[in-house]
């Protein structure tokens, strides 16, 4: 079949977070161009099983790019060689017949690693309990034209609201900071009113927690952005460095 | 604000402020430096080096100076250990392939030794024999007696292995600022879509008319 391919997989496989960790390699014969990444996986995991072999955990939930979940580091890329898609939107048709391919886990201090390529992502959960919604008592569903917002602010609202939580940011830095993570979040509830009320709040916890959990400062190296599968830019870091600033000058 | 200096965003301000302050600084630097291609046998660059020396510049200013240097460099090392940290031990066995990041960015403090080393050839040859030791001669302009710094200047750069360490220092701070300049306003959180940009620009051929300045002056002492 002219587009089935053969691969080598060297796949990081770590029975838990204690263990030292080590590749091991897989052959897979005949795998559709038109199976996704995650589906190569699931074919590499019937194999293992078939063989009596213990499957390779990885994280993986709606496939269909909106839930985070997925999180594979992919030949020196997290989400591998696409742009602009998650590991479970990448298509098998991106590699080439013979190809071998790496697929290593997310690698920071504040993601470790739980077993083969799933990582503790908590953080960023303790991040958004930090201070990542409004308090406010929004009442009823409101006429949408009661309260007006211009729609430049309604779109990059939406356009940081877009993050997914995934953690390839993170994954990708040089200094595995969190920023554009905590600066779309900040970012989208500080563009629309019913979040401005406790935005300098807001920016100083979340970046309070983000600093106490050990992720890196923040070098505008702009990696972040280039690996991010939802495209969030990283004119949401100098939002957030405008907030937390004056927020705090204004203590 | 009290322990605003203990966060990242507090800590990244302190490198954009002492970074800008030193951008300003290399300004007036390479404005006096300019001043060595006048062919007036180096009366205007005198002039300029012995009103640089005065005491409300030399005490006044000349610490703050020093304070900028060693802000700027000292929280360039405490971040970049702390970023190695939170990157973790164990690296990524296939590398990092992300495209359309620029080396200079990933490379920041590398290029900070560059111009460290840069500026600590200067102490010794410049400011040592003409702020401590007093070493260098004097010459009057004008009736007032003031150091040769000129003479000084084409001395050092007579040397041809020092104009190389001259233009290897220059080329390393036009990088530096490259990214410096751009991330310095971002940092202040002075930059969007449309901003960043044009900061980009700006800083490019600041970075650029300022290393390629240095270097210009350099070989132009060399040859003249």
């Amino acid at each position: 079949m002219d587009n089935n391919i053969s691969l080598t997989l060297k796949v990081w496989r770590q029975n838990d977070a204690q263990d030292k960790g080590r590749f091991e390699t897989y052959k897979l014969e005949a795998v559709s161009t038109d199976s996704s990444f995650l589906e190569m996986m699931d074919i590499l995991n019937e194999q293992l099983i078939g063989e009596g072999k213990e499957p390779v955990a990885f994280d993986h939930d709606c496939r269909e790019g909106i839930c985070g979940m997925c999180s594979l580091y992919i030949n020196g890329r997290p989400h591998g060689p696409d742009d602009d898609v998650t590991t479970c939107q990448l298509h098998m048709r991106k590699f080439k017949d013979g190809e071998t391919i790496t697929i290593e886990p997310w690698r920071s201090a504040g993601f470790p690693v739980i077993k083969d390529l799933i990582v503790n992502r908590s953080a960023f959960d303790q991040i958004i309990a930090a201070g990542g919604y409004t308090s406010v008592s929004t009442g009823g569903v409101p006429d949408a034209n009661a309260l007006p917002i211009p729609k430049p602010d309604a779109d990059e609202a939406m356009d940081a609201a877009s993050c997914i939580g995934c953690g390839a940011c993170v994954a990708t830095c040089k200094n595995g900071s969190a920023m554009l993570f905590v600066s779309a979040k900040v970012s989208h509830l500080a563009l629309l009113p019913q979040g401005k009320v406790e935005a300098a709040r807001r920016a100083k916890a979340m970046v309070g927690k983000m600093d106490e959990l050990g992720f890196g400062n923040c070098t505008n190296t702009g990696a972040c952005e280039v690996e991010c599968p939802k495209g969030i830019s990283i004119s949401n870091i100098a939002r957030l460095n405008r907030e937390y600033l004056s927020a705090k000058l204004q203590d | 604000m009290s322990n605003l200096f203990c966060s990242s965003i507090g800590r990244k301000l302190l490198m954009s402020l002492s970074g800008l302050f030193l951008i300003i600084f290399l300004i007036v630097h390479l404005s006096i430096n300019l001043l060595l291609l006048i062919p007036d046998g180096g009366e205007s660059f005198n002039l300029a080096a012995n009103f640089m020396a005065l005491p409300a510049i030399k005490f006044g200013l000349q610490p703050v100076l020093a304070l900028g240097f060693i802000v700027h460099i000292a929280y360039g090392a405490i971040l970049t250990l702390q970023n190695n940290k939170a990157r973790g031990n164990s690296k990524y066995a296939s590398g990092n392939k992300t495209k359309e990041v620029m080396w200079a960015s990933k490379n920041m403090f590398v290029l900070g030794i560059t111009i460290f080393a840069f500026l600590a050839v200067h102490l010794v040859d410049y400011w040592i024999p003409l702020q401590i030791t007093h070493a260098a001669e004097s010459v009057t302009i004008g009736g007032t007696e003031m150091h040769n710094t000129y003479a000084l200047v084409k001395a050092n750069l007579q040397n041809p292995i020092k104009v190389g360490l001259y233009i290897i220092g220059s080329l390393g701070l036009a990088v530096h600022l490259t990214h410096g300049f751009w991330s310095a306003f971002q940092t202040l959180g002075a930059s969007n879509g449309i901003w960043r940009r044009r900061w980009t620009v700006a800083g490019t051929v600041f970075a650029w008319v300022v290393g390629l300045g240095f270097c210009v002056i350099a070989v132009a002492m060399l040859l003249s």
